[in-house]
């Protein structure tokens, strides 16, 4: 038989309907592939035997004629979604032993669909990095690497775990999480395709929570159409999350394939920053000649407050997180450090069980909603975000959909930006602008950089029209043909 | 704004997070290179903006005022460090 992690997540759907294979053949091969993989990283937890007993019932159903829209398909769950009776981390030692009573919302969707769990994918504690190397369970290393070397590079971050496991071939699909660039960055910097839906679109209920007004779950997968099938399943409305928005789920594997003919495409011309490597212009640049190619019309657009996204999310998503983090107390769950009060027990723990960019960013949070700070960091930054919210409203007046790049570089060496977290910040100067107007967008792999590391074009469009960014994402999927795969040095 | 070690006390106090005397001065420089860099906002004027408090224009909704979940007591302490007869146990906060 073929290898069966050489699938796409269509292609293994359709070959288990046909009974070309069974859901237990499949899940095999990933957990045979998880095995030989462990140098990357990539899962905290491995839940073979749960996965084995889906497949089981997976069989069963399909054999029944029973079969749901991801019937028997083997998936990867960031370890950001609570999983009933199942270790959830966050990546964070203040979470030891945290097996929730409950299931998110989202992990739910999908196994009512049918989907089988592998495991618990690794991530930045919290969600807080841009390379998966704040992790309490280590960095996760990216399959690729810079032609002639063989040193190891980030997967990007947070769902750097996520992205390195679809990139390996260590699950069909995996969900994953994006508060400023989390699901599309490292999608960039693994040659996966990766959707941020619209902020609401995929319920927040059971997720570890980050900054809930910039928190949103999507898929990271192989290819294009593999996201759509993913995200149709993960999405929709929930009335545990008070923000969820009640609205129909389209088809979006139906909007491939048709034309982008007369799409308006815009290019935001304030994200030609300074600095940035002539590569990514170049690869900036074919994504427009593709598209025009494709029948789509150019129209450059001007987002004014593109350079104030990053310092106002760095305000936004810090006292957001202080807030959130407060629960994490060494009384309800997780670690406890003994203290001799209970003051001195909560510092404590905090101190022990929260890492250096965690603790830097609550400490942040703190600061800018304290007492005589609050209207000069937060409520200056709510009205900065409303500025460039108001860019992309203006924008998408002229045009369909934006096309960027997803990421100001390749992927880079672990260990590179870690001793100076602003130039990591830097990372996400692309796609933090769209988390804080709660716009959907994606990132597809468009090409290779000069040292054969996968780079990705992003496009961002109107709320609630993922169906638009689908299409057009196709559009540049076909005119890339990025069929670079990276070698498989990883395997035991 | 440049923060003082006696300013990151104050905070991690109020975070409720323990730093020793030896991270202070690293901490303290830290923070005022990540204030320093959002300080660019300054330079844009916001007068009369509205803050933007939510990331999709809409109302929230609401439901009836009854309960629709309730004894959990043992989910509810399943996790906790320390629990005794469905209460979580903490050292004592009262004299």
């Amino acid at each position: 038989m073929t290898d069966l992690t050489r699938l796409t997540l269509a292609a293994a759907r359709d070959g288990l309907a046909k009974k070309d294979f069974t859901s237990g053949e499949l899940t095999g091969a990933y957990v045979s592939a998880i095995e030989a993989a462990s140098t990357l990283n990539t899962y905290i937890t491995v839940t073979a035997d749960k996965a084995r007993e889906m497949a089981r019932a997976s069989d069963e159903r399909i054999a029944k004629g029973d079969a749901g829209a991801l019937e028997g398909i083997p998936l990867g769950i960031k370890d950001l979604f609570c999983t009933k009776d199942v270790l959830t981390t966050a990546a964070s030692h203040i979470l030891d032993g945290f097996v929730p009573p409950y299931e998110s919302s989202v992990t739910q969707n999908l196994w009512n669909d049918g989907a089988v769990m592998l495991g618990k994918l690794n991530n930045d504690e919290f969600a807080m990095g841009s390379s998966n190397e704040t992790s309490f369970y280590g960095p996760v290393i990216n399959p690729w690497r810079r032609k002639g070397s063989d040193s190891k590079l980030v997967p990007g971050g947070s769902s750097g775990g996520s992205s390195s496991a679809v990139a390996a071939r260590l699950c069909l699909g995996a969900t994953a999480t994006d508060t400023g660039g989390s699901i599309r960055q490292p999608a960039s910097f693994t040659g996966t395709v990766g959707i941020k839906p619209t902020y609401g679109r995929c319920s927040r209920w059971g997720v570890v929570a980050f900054a809930s007004s910039l928190d949103q779950a999507g898929p990271i997968t192989r290819d294009v159409r593999d996201a759509a099938i993913l995200l149709r399943s993960m999405a929709g409305y929930d009335e545990k999350d008070s923000t969820s928005v009640d609205r129909a789920v389209p088809d979006y594997e139906a909007s491939l394939g048709q034309s982008v003919k007369g799409l308006r495409v815009g290019i935001p011309k304030e994200y030609r920053v300074e600095g940035m490597p002539s590569e990514i212009e170049a690869l900036w640049a074919r994504g427009i000649d593709w598209l025009k190619a494709a029948g789509a019309e150019i129209v450059e657009v001007s987002l004014p407050h593109t350079k104030y996204a990053l310092p106002s999310y760095y305000i936004i998503a810090p006292a957001e997180a202080s807030s959130n983090l407060a629960r994490y107390d060494g009384v309800r769950y997780g670690l406890r450090v003994a203290g001799k009060d209970i003051t001195d027990l909560y510092e404590r723990t905090r101190a022990e069980g929260f890492g250096a960019e965690v603790r830097r960013r609550v400490l942040i949070g703190t600061y800018v909603l304290s007492a005589g700070y609050y209207d000069a960091y937060y409520v200056k930054a709510q009205q900065v975000r409303a500025l460039i919210a108001r860019d992309f409203t203006q924008a998408f007046e002229k045009v369909d959909v934006l096309l960027t790049p997803t990421a100001p570089s390749a992927a880079f060496g672990i260990g590179e930006k870690t001793a100076d977290p602003l130039s990591m910040y830097l990372n996400d100067v692309f796609t933090v602008p769209v988390n804080l107007a709660g716009l959907p967008g994606i990132s597809i792999p468009a090409g290779l950089s000069g040292e054969g590391l996968p780079l990705g074009l992003q496009l961002i469009g109107r709320a609630f029209d993922e169906e638009t960014l689908f299409r057009a994402a196709h559009a540049i999927e076909q005119a890339a043909d990025f069929t670079a795969e990276p070698e498989a040095w990883w395997r035991a | 704004m440049s923060v003082d070690q006696n300013t990151v006390r104050r905070i991690a106090r109020l975070a409720r997070i323990a730093v020793t005397q030896e991270e202070l001065a690293p901490l303290a420089g830290e923070l005022s290179g990540i204030l320093a860099w959002v300080e660019q906002l300054n330079g844009l004027d916001t007068t009369g903006v509205e803050p933007m408090t939510s990331a999709v224009a809409m109302s929230l909704k609401s439901r009836e005022d009854v309960i629709t979940s309730g004894n959990l007591q043992a989910e509810v302490t399943r996790n906790a460090p320390l629990s005794e007869d469905g209460f979580f146990v903490v050292p004592k906060v009262v004299e």
